[in-house]
């Protein structure tokens, strides 16, 4: 397992280094002018220089490479830096990647944002799987029954009706007729006691809420079929036959079976979790990484939009391999040697 | 022989209820097993056999399958009438169950000593020492080499037939009164089927159980029961000892059945015999013999009434007219 998880994680190495360039291909081709959104009263050859200063003058290769320098080697020796205090080689001068609209590096931004998309995006991810498997196991086991009948309809329901209509019918209800939940989620908003814990509770309420039922709509559908697929191995019968109790019958040898396709799906949708719910975000006012990549369009900020791109394409390569060993790890049929 | 029985069905009816139409799967079975004997069960795919097995532990997925009427007797509880906690007390406890495809019978991701274990906590209440040590020994006596060591395997890393074998040493954990064994050598090639049929003929010596042993292979019937019935069409159409029904088979059915199996002497044949046409699927209860659409000594009363068992000699019954005491035809036959 060690060694098969280590030759994906060198395989890894030239897939990513094609995405990176891929990615940087595309965003360098995308006509955009960082000196677009400025002020009309800038004369074009000021607007120039702003552009050669940003380094666009450079031939292709050499930006390519140097993002790459800056991406791949300067930024992590300076998280290594600040994580452990040491200096490393000339650290003061050492060139990162900069956003062209804020001048600041884009990993601090990132690192910024990065809390309030955890925190929102993350616990609906981890409410709707909590919610979803069990739903899609009651389904399956009475199926056709009113329960099934009914997460079906609500299954259906949130995975047809998009996050935006779901999000704004929420603030209808809640925040304007009946005035319960704020609309717009406050980051500077600091858990000190009770009071601001119950807070910060109502605020995550609707966000987490409209992810959690698209996010459950869809792992419970995976859940209640993998579950039919396997009531009716042959295996059910013998575990029955067997003596068994039901909830044994169900909860340990069908269960154990099923969740290894569901636990696959699981896996592969954590990386969004980090891309943060773009639209989610925008509605609630979440300014979390899904909103950080919406303002770095909007600008034609290249390196910020390169960067969380090339993130997200990281964190999908990494649970790629975490799920195909989670899978090794169920299914004792599959080796890795 | 004459020993009390340990399982008596009586009258056992299961249908399959879809919303359009049901299907009468087993149509008034009656038979009985005694302590220690092993019963053969015979008949073609589609007759019952599997179903009417399966229906007395109520294995059958219900809906769509029901059981409409009839008693099965074990140990003085009817089992069709018994609570799930009772039935779980048999399950596996007084009645082990082989069934027919060892590739897909056990769990795939757990280890077979897990699996073995789970009828003995469960039943035995032993803890998990005590429970390791009589799975081990299950395998030995099924014949597993390094027995110990194999508990921690998976079902794929067996071959086939050592998953049979694991089947037979799940369903006699907890040393059943009754092992009931469904085509459990069908999926196996010859030479492995063998093999399995000799480690049950050995079993049944060390363990005493009865054993019910269906199969559509009456070669093997020949060589491991002391009693058969044929069945067909949801019916027990013949019922007697295997020399009796092997020197006189009386229902026109078995003798058909017989006349398939080529010979291993005399001449060869042109061609292999065969019954034409299907079994019925039977959307109400019989109303006529169900054979008589196949059968080469039909006449008018078969299409009228279907016959009851008639003993042609004791302990030896046919549900066929030609065998009723006033036909006379028995000459015939």
């Amino acid at each position: 397992m060690a060694r098969y998880a280590l030759r994906r994680l060198l395989i890894a190495i030239p897939t990513l280094l094609a995405i990176s360039f891929i990615i940087f291909a595309l965003l360098d081709l995308a006509p955009s002018d960082p000196t677009a959104n400025l002020p009309l009263t800038i004369p074009p050859e000021v607007r120039e220089k702003i552009r050669l200063s940003l380094g666009m003058g450079e031939p292709f290769v050499v930006r390519y490479f140097k993002w790459l320098e800056q991406f791949m080697v300067n930024e992590p020796l300076n998280v290594l830096e600040q994580w452990t205090g040491w200096t490393i080689g000339d650290s003061e001068n050492r060139l990162r990647v900069l956003s062209w609209a804020t001048r600041s590096p884009v990993v601090d931004l990132i690192v910024e944002r990065l809390p309030q998309t955890l925190w929102v995006v993350g616990m609906s991810y981890v409410i709707a799987v909590v919610i979803a498997v069990p739903i899609g196991v009651i389904s399956a086991y009475r199926q056709y029954s009113l329960f099934d009948q009914i997460g079906t309809f609500i299954s259906m329901l949130g995975f047809s009706i998009p996050t935006f209509f779901t999000g704004l019918l929420l603030i209808v209800i809640f925040s304007v007729w009946l005035g319960w939940l704020p609309s717009i989620y406050d980051t500077t908003h600091v858990v000190r006691d009770w009071d601001s814990f119950v807070f910060q509770v109502k605020q995550m309420i609707m966000p987490t809420m409209v992810l959690a039922l698209a996010n459950a709509s869809q792992i419970s559908r995976f859940m209640r079929a993998s579950m039919l697929d396997n009531l009716t191995q042959d295996y059910v019968r013998t575990a029955r036959a067997k003596g068994l109790r039901e909830r044994v019958v169900v909860l340990t040898h069908v269960l154990r079976n099923s969740l290894i396709p569901v636990v696959t799906v699981i896996a592969l949708g954590v990386p969004t979790i980090f891309g943060g719910a773009i639209i989610t975000e925008q509605i609630f006012r979440v300014n979390g990484i899904g909103q950080l990549l919406i303002i770095g369009i909007e600008g034609a900020d290249i390196p910020l939009v390169q960067t969380l791109t090339f993130i997200f394409a990281i964190l999908i390569v990494l649970f790629n391999l975490i799920a195909d060993l989670i899978y090794g790890m169920l299914d004792p049929r599959i080796r890795y040697d | 022989m004459n020993s009390a029985p340990v399982l008596e069905v009586d009258g056992l009816k299961t249908v399959f209820g879809t919303r359009a139409l049901a299907i009468h799967a087993v149509n008034d079975v009656s038979f009985s097993l005694r302590e220690g004997e092993l019963l053969g069960v015979v008949g073609e795919s589609g007759s019952g056999k599997s179903v009417t097995m399966m229906s007395l532990l109520r294995l059958l997925p219900s809906p769509p399958a029901r059981i409409e009427a009839g008693r099965v007797m074990f140990e003085g509880q009817d089992l069709v009438q018994l609570d799930d906690a009772g039935l779980r007390r048999v399950r596996g406890r007084g009645i082990g169950f082989v069934f027919q495809d060892p590739m897909t019978s056990l769990n795939p991701v757990f280890t077979v000593g897990f699996q073995l274990m789970e009828p003995l906590r469960t039943h035995l209440g032993l803890d998990r020492k005590a429970a390791r040590k009589r799975a081990a020994e299950l395998l030995a006596l099924v014949g597993i080499p390094s027995p110990e060591a194999r508990l921690d395997d998976y079902p794929h890393q067996f071959s086939g037939g050592m998953r049979q074998r694991v089947m037979i040493a799940i369903a006699l954990a907890c040393d059943p009164k009754v092992l009931i064994a469904d085509e459990p050598t069908t999926a196996l090639d010859v030479t492995i089927q063998a093999q399995i049929l000799e480690l049950v003929k050995d079993l049944r010596r060390k363990l005493g159980m009865a054993v019910v042993w269906i199969t559509h292979d009456l070669g093997v019937v020949a060589g491991i029961a002391d009693r058969v019935i044929v069945m067909y069409a949801g019916q027990v159409v013949e019922r007697a000892e295997v020399e009796a029904l092997y020197e006189n088979p009386t229902h026109p059915y078995t003798r058909a059945l017989m006349e398939t199996l080529p010979g291993v002497d005399g001449a060869r044949g042109q061609r292999l015999r065969t019954i034409a046409g299907q079994p019925p699927i039977l959307t109400a209860p019989p109303a006529a013999c169900p054979f008589a659409a196949r059968c080469a000594h039909v006449h008018d009363r078969c299409r009228e009434a279907n016959p009851p068992l008639f003993e042609v000699v004791p302990g030896h019954a046919a549900a066929c007219w030609l065998a009723s005491p006033e036909s006379g035809a028995r000459n015939v036959l």
